[in-house]
């Protein structure tokens, strides 16, 4: 045992210290910055078109800010761009959007909760044939369905209606999501179901008491997988809906397209923005929530 | 009355056989614990009698009355697990009441009932906490809480002490058997855990391979084990077992070696021949050494080869006839490796098991 006082007591002590501009910070962060500013780019450049007026962008200085800030493109695409004969902007279809997407985000995640957690819980007879099929159905592509789809909402009826096409997004929607919803209940201890089952709660007992209070991080995963998909659509928008009943996807594509007259790219720029806003906002309030269901209930199988 | 009463119970995971033709009755206010190594299906069989497992074939009364096809509720039990189980996102008085309102109680009468509970259990001041703000020690107590509120007859634990750790199991021990002393339920307990087992029990039931295998007192579980698989689980550090054969000149005898021992105050269950094979097991706190092994009927000379000091206790390691042997020395003397003692057991203690069958003769 050497004694401590032959110790050599002026060398390193505490924490190592670390260099802010090392060679590896340097390569790390640098890449980080240019790969960001890579991705940026259309998005500042729609930003800074958005708010210029038509000549200043015939210059076609498209990197440069706008010299005088107009936010008469985001009034027009709003409320007067023209798609068709209808001239009332973005604004329906805003509002056809909501109403599409709020019962579709509703249905769809209510049934594919409960599905999951009958196939995670209560292991019927055939649940595994079930759930296979249901898998299998994630992996059929939507073109194959489409056509059979029309004829079936016209004969019920909901062919060019919201009602119908609120049918299909709950469809479509039900894979994935009881996959996602299964795959969480069944890291929920089962000891925690038997308890409950002892205690005397029944199916939905167990579901609306026990289940439902501690699923909150994925009800806000499906929440945000639904509402940015759904929002997003464009094909069954415009498959399964007539004019007047158009998602607001859709209308953008019609204002963007459109053939006739100038190409107004300030006020396309605009719409796109604002066709975007929801699914962003979306991200940004439950990017936390997101990530954490997702690690808790979509990785672990 | 037989309070719970398990009727030729198989079952089957599949074409794996998990319980096979199962019988068990236990007496009013009973305390029965289930033991065996992990896979025996101890932890399986407390499933079925909860009803939380539908069994294959069989059948399976609670105080008289055929549960077989009853829901878990009806069954009037209450089950405390190893995970304790709790809701998360109620609180212990939720979760004492989550039972009764589902029972469609009145107000008063769940309070009241939960106010009882609490007092038992001596967790009133915790009442309106949530389950992740206590301890493991107290979440069990709400666990078997949540038992005791429903006042049923039966009460099931499956492994209720093993995620505890060593302080707190023993505190707890206590705890439930007090539980048991007082409230005199039936009580049906699952455990890996051999002390827990021999400490709480009123019968102790050895399963090995969804059978039981011995259904006794732990007393007799102990001293007299009917086969050598409940000779080797019992008891820790295990059993010796030295294979030789059986003679019978003037007197029986066990030969192993070159050792001839006398069995002559052994009690045989049943016949034995000449020449046949045989286990005989000694358990390490049977064998003493120095002057106490003086009077004893066998005395035998081993080196001492490893030794473990475990405080009250020292376990010695050393060979007999080529055979790996073991005994418990009080801790005090001191022993050195490589010094030759003189042992002495008394194989009227022992036990003998058949070498094929090894089933006790």
């Amino acid at each position: 045992m050497p004694n401590s006082s032959l110790l050599n007591l002026d060398g390193p002590r505490g924490p190592k210290p670390r260099k802010t501009l090392s060679r590896k910070n340097i390569i790390l962060y640098g890449t980080l910055i240019v790969v960001a500013i890579y991705y940026l780019i259309p998005l500042y450049v729609m930003i800074v078109t958005s708010l210029k007026g038509m000549p200043e962008i015939r210059l076609g200085h498209i990197f440069s800010p706008p010299i005088e800030v107009t936010f008469e493109p985001w009034v027009k695409a709003w409320a007067q761009a023209c798609t068709g004969l209808n001239c009332d902007g973005l604004s329906r279809g805003f509002w056809n959007s909501v109403k599409i997407t709020i019962p579709s985000v509703f249905i769809s995640i209510a049934i594919a909760s409960i599905n999951g957690y009958a196939l995670a819980n209560w292991r019927f007879k055939g649940a595994n044939l079930f759930f296979t099929i249901l898998i299998f159905g994630a992996f059929i592509p939507y073109q194959i369905m489409i056509y059979p789809l029309v004829i079936l909402l016209r004969d019920l009826g909901l062919y060019t209606k919201l009602p119908g096409l609120i049918l299909i997004h709950t469809i479509f929607g039900m894979p994935i999501l009881t996959l996602l919803f299964r795959n969480y209940f069944t890291t929920i201890p089962e000891e925690l179901f038997k308890a409950a089952r002892v205690d005397g709660a029944g199916f939905w007992g167990i579901y609306f008491r026990v289940m439902l209070p501690m699923s909150l991080p994925i009800f806000a995963v499906a929440i945000v997988l639904q509402v940015t998909g759904i929002w997003n659509d464009f094909l069954f928008g415009v498959i399964y809906t007539k004019p007047a009943n158009y998602p607001m996807t859709v209308q953008l594509n019609n204002i963007v397209n459109s053939v006739q007259g100038v190409k107004e790219y300030n006020v396309n720029m605009a719409a796109t923005l604002l066709t975007g806003l929801v699914p962003l906002a979306i991200y940004f309030i439950s990017g936390k929530l997101f990530v954490r269901g997702i690690a808790a209930g979509a990785v672990k199988g | 009355m037989d309070s719970v009463s398990v009727k030729n119970l198989d079952l089957n995971f599949g074409s794996v056989e998990v319980l096979k033709n199962l019988n068990l009755d236990v007496k009013k206010g009973e305390f029965i614990v289930l033991l065996g190594s992990s896979g025996c299906g101890k932890s399986t069989l407390l499933n079925c009698i909860a009803g939380l497992l539908d069994i294959t074939e069989g059948q399976i009364f609670i105080n008289g009355k055929n549960v077989t096809w009853d829901e878990p509720k009806d069954r009037g039990i209450g089950m405390v697990f190893q995970s304790y189980a709790l809701y998360p996102q109620m609180s212990v008085e939720g979760n004492l009441s989550f039972g009764l309102k589902n029972a469609g109680l009145p107000k008063k009468e769940i309070e009241k009932r939960v106010a009882q509970t609490a007092k038992v259990l001596q967790i009133e001041p915790l009442l309106k906490r949530k389950p992740a703000a206590l301890s493991g020690g107290q979440r069990q107590r709400v666990a078997i809480g949540r038992a005791l509120v429903r006042d049923v007859e039966v009460f099931l634990f499956d492994e209720p002490l093993s995620n505890l750790d060593a302080q707190l199991r023993t505190e707890l021990r206590v705890e439930i058997k007090r539980l048991h002393q007082k409230l005199n339920n039936t009580m049906i307990y699952v455990t890996h855990d051999q002390i827990e087992a021999m400490t709480l029990a009123d019968r102790i039931a050895i399963m090995k391979e969804g059978v039981i295998q011995q259904l006794e007192s732990p007393h007799t579980v102990y001293n007299y084990p009917t086969n050598k698989y409940v000779a080797g689980f019992i008891g820790s550090p295990a059993m010796n077992f030295l294979p030789g054969t059986i003679a019978q000149q003037q007197k029986t005898c066990f030969k192993f070696g070159d050792e001839v021992l006398d069995l002559s105050h052994y009690e045989f269950q049943g016949t034995t021949s000449e020449g046949q094979t045989a286990w005989l097991g000694i358990r390490p706190e049977q064998v003493v050494f120095g002057d106490d092994a003086k009077n004893l009927p066998v005395r035998l000379e081993v080196d001492v080869e490893v030794i473990e000091p475990m405080g009250a206790d020292t376990l010695v390691w050393s060979r007999l006839a080529g055979q790996e042997f073991h005994f418990k020395v009080i801790g005090s003397c001191t022993l050195y490796v490589g010094e030759k003692i003189i042992i002495g057991f008394d194989p009227a203690c022992a036990s003998v098991f058949d070498m094929n069958t090894e089933q006790r003769l």
